[in-house]
């Protein structure tokens, strides 16, 4: 359904987008991870047909986005960033227009839909004006999906919600994706880790990795930390779990007891417990303490420097140059 | 077209929903009702019958006023609230856009134009043997062609800015040095020089308007005025294909 191959896009001399490609079929929801300013907006600009990239080629729903825009366009729903509502209008009123541009058929009760659907029935005549930033934010949602797309793209479509909210609009995401393809950007990474089935994190332009959320915890969780507590006196201790093969480094843990890492796919538990407990220890926890997806986002995006700053709307304008 | 009638609809419809059209409105009725009292009292005192031009004179010295506070949001406003990005990603064409705001903001001029006829209703009463319709028909002919060029001028401009007051500024100076300042510039170069003879093919006052003012519908007059709104309006959805690429 997307399918996105060498995407490059520059603002001037800074490259937001480096050749970047992936794709997403029917009924995934995909997470885009990473960064202010990695190019998960600039991406789905590009997807939308909001602007077409400096070079490389992209389809959504079988279209090009660039050759045949307005197909895309038709099939897209899309949620910006910067939530754009006409503060001036009625809730209803905007959803109909809205839905007039998309062609929607039987206007007035897919708008009654929709709103049902985002809770803001009860607040259908009023102005958006008078709405918070959560119910925008849900308004915003709303917008998207008058037309029932087949892809949806979500710029940060949780920011802004309260936690109950929070978590309603990442079921309905799921109920989405079901028959859809769900693209969504996020820095939250619980987020990620709850509601996609898979994530792409990038960092400065480029897909960092790329993987399930399970996978992907796995996969830096090769190297194990395990905590070690140990009843009465643990003199001594270090030693014997250093004597444990596959161990490679222990230390005191900051939450009180030890902590030894080992090699990767190595499991050195019941060696170190047999060790512990032949030595006369009271071993009281063994607990292997796995990666979070925080640490994992952090591991892979950090050794690179920080990407410029860029404003809250997401306009690239006042970045000159990036040496 | 639908498409367009969609935006052009949206944009009438929110001229109402704000004091804007409200004030435009009053503000152009009040200052043509005034001019329109001391002109027949002049009359009176002068002893002639006055022609419809001292209606349509002012009216389009008020509408040149009041075309920049109407089409300065039309697209400033939306590339300030970020709404541009939503009307770009829908399947609408650029030009779609473009047309159905000019058409939304031309109704609303048109609405205000509608109601001044009651000015050469009550004229025709007035005077003896009644208003030369001629006059009337082509002045009105003028006000329209004009008004369209100056939406249009209006939309260009507007399409330039996030800033409504940059938009609004920019819009009335471009409309005024239209108006009043390129035929004074024409007379200094004089008839024998080339700029000259150009700047006066684009008075919109002296040239074009005076025309259809005396009863002259003249084809280039038309062509002029049609090609300044097609022209306007090319380079505004010009600029929005820019702005995507940039």
């Amino acid at each position: 359904m997307i399918r996105a191959e060498g995407l490059t896009k520059d603002y001037g001399l800074r490259r937001a987008l480096d050749n970047l490609s992936f794709e997403a079929t029917k009924g995934e929801i995909v997470g885009f991870l990473g960064p202010n300013g990695a190019g998960k907006t600039t991406t789905m600009r590009i997807l939308t047909g909001f602007m077409p990239p400096t070079s490389g080629k992209a389809t959504v729903a079988g279209y090009d986005v660039i050759e045949q825009s307005l197909e895309v366009r038709k099939r897209v729903g899309y949620l910006p960033e910067s939530v754009p509502v006409y503060p001036e209008m009625s809730v209803f009123d905007y959803l109909k227009f809205m839905a007039d541009l998309r062609r929607v058929p039987k206007a007035e009760d897919r708008v009654d839909a929709v709103l049902e659907l985002v809770h803001l029935e009860d607040r259908s005549d009023g102005y958006i004006a008078n709405l918070s930033k959560g119910m925008r934010q849900r308004l915003g949602i709303a917008q998207a999906l008058l037309h029932e797309p087949e892809v949806l793209i979500l710029d940060e479509p949780t920011i802004g919600l309260d936690p109950a909210q929070i978590i309603e609009v990442r079921n309905l995401i799921r109920d989405l994706g079901r028959e859809r393809t769900v693209l969504l950007s996020t820095h939250i990474l619980s987020e990620a880790q709850q509601v996609c089935n898979r994530v792409l994190i990038i960092n400065k332009g480029r897909i960092v990795v790329e993987d399930t959320p399970e996978r992907l915890q796995a996969r830096l969780m090769g190297a194990q930390r395990v905590i070690v507590q140990l009843g009465g006196d643990s003199d001594g201790a270090e030693q014997v779990i250093a004597a444990a093969p596959g161990v490679t480094r222990v230390s005191s843990s900051p939450n009180g007891g030890l902590e030894f890492e080992t090699q990767a796919g190595v499991e050195a538990r019941p060696e170190v417990a047999r060790l512990l407990v032949n030595a006369g220890y009271d071993l009281h926890e063994l607990r292997p303490l796995g990666l979070s997806l925080e640490e994992i986002f952090l591991q892979l995006t950090r050794d690179e420097p920080a990407p410029p700053e860029m404003d809250e709307t997401g306009d690239f304008e006042e970045i000159s140059e990036v040496a | 077209m639908r498409n367009i009638w969609i935006i052009a609809n949206r944009e009438y419809n929110l001229y109402f929903a704000s004091p804007v059209a409200y004030m435009v409105m009053f503000v152009i009725y009040l200052v043509l009702g005034i001019f329109f009292y001391l002109n027949i009292d002049y009359a009176i005192l002068a002893q002639y019958a006055p022609g419809v031009q001292i209606v349509l004179a002012p009216l389009a010295t008020l509408l040149l006023l009041a075309i920049p506070a109407l089409t300065t949001r039309l697209l400033a406003e939306e590339q300030r609230l970020g709404t541009i990005e939503l009307l770009l990603t829908a399947p609408i064409r650029d030009w779609e856009l473009i047309i159905g705001k000019w058409l939304g903001a031309f109704l609303l001029v048109l609405t205000i134009l509608v109601f001044t006829l009651i000015y050469p209703l009550v004229l025709n009463n007035l005077v003896d043997p009644g208003l030369d319709q001629g006059l009337v028909i082509s002045g009105y002919l003028g006000l329209v062609l004009l008004s369209a060029a100056f939406v249009a001028v209006g939309v260009f401009i507007s399409s330039l800015f996030s800033n409504q007051i940059a938009a609004f500024a920019t819009t009335m100076g471009a409309l005024i040095f239209l108006w009043w300042v390129v035929g004074p510039i024409a007379q200094v170069l004089g008839e024998t020089s080339a700029v000259g003879q150009f700047f006066s093919f684009i008075d919109l006052s002296d040239q074009l308007f005076s025309n259809f003012l005396s009863g002259m519908v003249e084809l280039k007059d038309v062509v002029f005025s049609l090609s300044l709104t097609t022209l306007a309006l090319f380079g505004a959805t010009m600029v929005l294909d820019v702005r995507r690429w940039r």
